[in-house]
């Protein structure tokens, strides 16, 4: 039928345009990354020169290494941190009956509404008087005002769902509740264990306004404000293809954890949100 | 669970006991991390502390809001953030940034969750496709973008040109007119994947067979859209909507690297941020900051409300 | 061997009052089955033992020892679920250990138990399955195994063969009365709805009713000498007939009751005549239906298949004068 075949090609071409929109920032940053010199200043759709002079310049650069493994540890330290209380702030929120226990649950939501400006003053004085400022330490304590929250709905809902007869049949063989969450609870919820801690991973990787405030020095930064200020000789001189290289380099990783947890970060997603 | 036994059983107290040993160090946590320092942005904003000398703060109540001084000649002058036109022109900024991008990401987050719903050849890589701008970083999105919106070497105004939609090269980011352009286009390009997730997980709720039973019946597929999909996948959409919409007006990262310093994207975050730390107008800054979280508390428990009102009983 | 007594036990959830003071002893090596309709308690009467929920008001005392306050494995009991509830990324063998490794015993001990119970239930080859490779009648089995091996002092047992298809569900009625056979000194409570596991497993039935006891004995007791209208009617399938009004008034009673089974269509002359209305034929044996001018027809057994019509005038009489008076409360008559 030749309307279904105009159908089927204007489908095609909205998926087509979807899929290039999506995509082609992506592509046209890794393209500008390889390219060098006067050659980044010519306007080029396809992928013209194979160059890694701009990679070498980054990881030469001084503190970008260095702050790329800023943003490795401070994120891996937040995720370990807030899974470790969320585990057992799930268990007393999800599977013991007390009194203002919704309430509790609402308050702990809430906190991931607050605007981080909000906390900036008084965390900016905590984090001083705790003598914490310019350290990868203060990062990784005020990170916990978006991921704590976020884990300890997550695997709220989670434990929320497991059987209560598992958990009555282990009370029965004599498990105290530290035995039930460990020896029980958490072999059958280390999938989602793995998504919320991979979704925090990401949030804590891309903050950029704690990192901006609480660091001062290029050792201290973390890769978002590394690449946000990422300035030239001049300053009206911006160094495009070593900015390029650098956000391919912090970015490939990324985008490569997601395609492959795709489905259990789809998944993640949407429960926090429709449930939420 | 029961009114009051006589004798609680020792199961019982063990799990309350329990409870309260797990729940102490993240409510500690919050506590340090979210309640004091929100507590404390508050109270700056009642006095006149400084960034260099933040101990020697003295109260001086609403002078930061609102204050007035009568001259002699009679006027009264009025200072304060509820008179600052930076302020009210970084509200208006907030509020029709967060409008406009929440509405261009629901429409565009309708049209690909319903794309992502039909079953085609192809389908798992478009989703893939998708993920990519969620999954990279907003920073780096900001540069990525300022890159092609660049008003002399950027790809955008080259294929603007090369099309015919333009003349002559735009500097994007920079000029006045099109900021606030240049900053929609990245945070739709960058947040429509999430909306489109949320959509599309409320519309997968939606059985197949009203589908089929409305094709049966030989009713358009826009007619069908309207009168099934639409009004089913509405709870899902509200909540994305809402939730963005909370999430947008607290904007700070793409701004500060996109378009810093422009009048016309300045948002709510970013002047307080401004007065914060680079004006040293810390007390004005913490001001902003109380405002900004009462204008956010206010709209959540307004959307909490209407849930309430909508869902009727739906609500934990 | 454990004797269990209650003492006016209540159990209140909010304010609603789900278990209505229940006094009850339960002798040493019995197996008790709490049997009634859904919501008449007798799950939350075994949590109530079990130690899963809280004691409102009243003792429960093991050997003389009130242990309301204790936890479950302090009671010394082991539990088999409905859904069996075994711990899905565990062995069958690290299922049966999980408790015992808890209280800390030695691994030679565990192991001996384990193989002990695994041979007793013939799950011996199974052991290093995961639950999810077992069918069903084999999961239950592991349930089972997973409570002997703690070797309890009450062993409890919550509707387990619910979730079993037919005919599984009598062979593994089997298996629990063989069970019980071997572990005579333990005490047991099984709790069902289904009143023929009731009556094929028990030393002593308690009829549970909207929290309240309604009678306790033997089967026997149970179906010889119903104390009540509501036990009449409960032990027993097809359901006793119940005849009122003038029926009722000719055996100078309230309320007569009549088991199908005790009933016998007569050739010329009976008490009661009707049409027939319905047979149902089970092949080794039928019930007729049939319409003697009561509020519900009379059911009636019969040997073998039935050979009458539908529409056919039957007369029917009891069985050697095997008759229940009821008077309008629905307890037994005074006579």
């Amino acid at each position: 039928m030749p309307i279904s075949i105009v159908k089927n090609t204007a489908f095609y071409a909205l998926v087509a345009v979807i899929v290039v929109c999506a995509v082609f920032p992506f592509y046209y940053a890794i393209i500008t990354s390889f390219r060098t010199g006067s050659a980044i200043f010519t306007i080029e759709y396809w992928p013209t020169s194979f160059s890694l002079a701009n990679y070498v310049n980054v990881i030469a650069s001084g503190s970008f290494a260095r702050n790329l493994l800023n943003s490795i540890i401070v994120s891996a330290c937040v995720v370990t941190l807030s899974l470790l209380m969320a585990v057992t702030a799930a268990f007393a929120l999800s599977r013991v009956r007390f009194r203002g226990r919704s309430l509790l649950l609402l308050t702990i939501l809430s906190v991931s509404m607050f605007p981080q400006i909000a906390v900036l003053a008084g965390l900016f004085e905590v984090i001083r008087l705790l003598g914490l400022y310019n350290t990868l330490g203060g990062l990784v304590f005020s990170y916990m005002i978006f991921t704590l929250p976020f884990t300890v709905w997550v695997l709220t809902t989670f434990m929320r769902d497991l059987p209560v007869e598992i958990e009555e049949a282990a009370i029965v063989d004599g498990a105290t509740p530290w035995v039930i969450i460990t020896r029980v609870f958490l072999p059958l919820m280390w999938p989602a264990l793995v998504t919320t801690g991979l979704l925090a991973f990401i949030a804590a990787w891309n903050e950029f306004l704690f990192a901006l405030t609480f660091t001062s020095s290029t050792e201290t930064r973390t890769v978002p404000v590394t690449i946000a200020l990422f300035t030239g000789s001049s300053a009206h001189e911006v160094p495009w293809g070593i900015v390029m290289a650098a956000s391919v380099i912090v970015t490939v990783p990324l985008v490569v954890l997601v395609l492959i947890f795709q489905r259990k970060i789809i998944s993640g997603l949407t429960a926090g949100g429709v449930k939420g | 669970m029961t009114a009051s036994p006589t004798v609680r059983s020792e199961l019982l107290r063990q799990r309350s006991r329990s409870a309260r040993l797990f729940l102490l160090p993240m409510i500690l946590a919050l506590a340090v991390v979210a309640g004091w320092p929100l507590f404390r942005t508050i109270y700056f904003s009642f006095t006149d502390a400084s960034l260099t000398n933040i101990d020697a703060a003295k109260w001086v109540g609403f002078k930061n809001y609102l204050s007035w001084i009568q001259l002699k000649s009679g006027r009264t002058i009025y200072s304060g953030l509820l008179v600052d036109p930076a302020w009210w022109n970084a509200v208006w900024n907030t509020v029709r940034f967060s409008v406009i991008s929440v509405a261009l990401e629901a429409v565009f987050g309708m049209i690909i969750a319903l794309v992502l719903n039909a079953e085609f050849k192809g389908r798992g890589l478009v989703r893939a496709a998708i993920l990519i701008p969620w999954a990279i970083p907003t920073i780096v999105s900001a540069r990525m973008w300022g890159w092609m919106l660049n008003d002399q070497f950027g790809i955008l105004n080259d294929l603007f040109m090369r099309v015919g939609l333009i003349d002559h090269p735009i500097a994007w980011t920079a000029s006045s007119d099109t900021a606030m352009i240049a900053v929609l286009i990245v945070d739709v390009w960058k947040t429509t994947p999430f909306m489109a997730l949320l959509i599309l997980a409320g519309l997968q709720m939606i059985p197949g067979d009203i589908y089929e039973a409305a094709r049966i019946d030989g009713v358009h597929p826009v007619k069908q859209f309207f009168r099934i999909t639409l009004p089913l996948v509405k709870p899902a959409l509200i909540v994305a909507i809402i939730f963005r919409l909370l999430d947008a007006m607290r904007i700070f990262d793409l701004i500060y690297v996109l378009t810093p310093n422009s009048a016309q994207t300045k948002t709510m975050s970013v002047l307080a941020r401004e007065n914060l730390i680079d004006f040293d107008k810390f007390a004005y800054g913490s001001a902003q900051s109380t405002l900004l979280f009462l204008v956010i508390a206010l709209m959540t428990m307004l959307a909490i409300w209407i849930g309430r009102v909508k869902l009727d009983g739906g609500e934990r | 061997m454990t004797t269990i007594r209650m003492q006016d036990l209540r159990k209140s959830f909010g304010t609603f009052e789900v278990i209505k003071g229940v006094d009850l002893e339960i002798e040493p090596g019995e197996f008790m089955v709490f049997v009634g309709p859904s919501g008449c308690g007798k799950s939350t009467l075994l949590r109530l033992v079990a130690g899963l929920e809280d004691i409102t008001s009243g003792t429960l005392a093991f050997d003389e020892k009130i242990v309301n306050s204790l936890t479950p494995s302090q009671r010394g009991i082991a539990m088999v679920f409905q859904s069996y509830a075994l711990y899905p990324h565990m062995t069958v063998y690290d299922n049966m250990a999980f408790g015992l490794k808890l209280a800390k015993g030695s691994a030679e001990d565990v192991k001996r138990r384990v193989h002990k119970a695994a041979e007793m239930l013939q799950i011996a080859d199974y052991l290093d399955r995961l639950p999810k490779q077992l069918s069903g009648g084999q999961r239950q089995r592991v349930a089972i195994g997973r409570a002997i091996v703690r070797d309890p002092k009450v062993f409890l047992f919550d509707e387990p063969l619910s979730n079993l298809d037919a005919a599984l569900r009598v062979a593994t009625r089997l298996e629990i009365a063989k069970l019980h056979a071997k572990m005579h000194e333990t005490t047991m409570i099984y709790v069902t709805h289904d009143q023929v596991e009731a009556m094929t497993l028990a030393d002593r039935i308690c009829v549970l009713r909207d929290g309240n006891v309604e009678q306790v004995g033997t089967p026997l007791e149970l179906y010889e000498k119903p104390q009540s209208i509501f036990v009449a009617g409960f032990i027993g399938s097809p359901k006793m007939n119940f005849l009122t009004g003038e029926f009722a008034d000719a055996y100078k009673t309230d309320i007569l009751g009549v088991r199908p089974e005790h009933l016998e269509i007569k050739d010329k002359e009976g008490p009661w005549k009707g049409k027939l209305l319905l047979a149902e034929n089970l092949g080794s044996e039928s019930f007729l239906y049939i319409d003697i001018g009561a509020n519900e027809p009379l059911v009636v057994r019969q040997d073998g298949s039935a050979h009458q019509q539908p529409g056919e005038l039957l007369c029917v009489a009891p069985v050697n004068n095997n008759i229940h008076r009821f008077d309008q409360s629905g307890r037994p008559a005074a006579n």
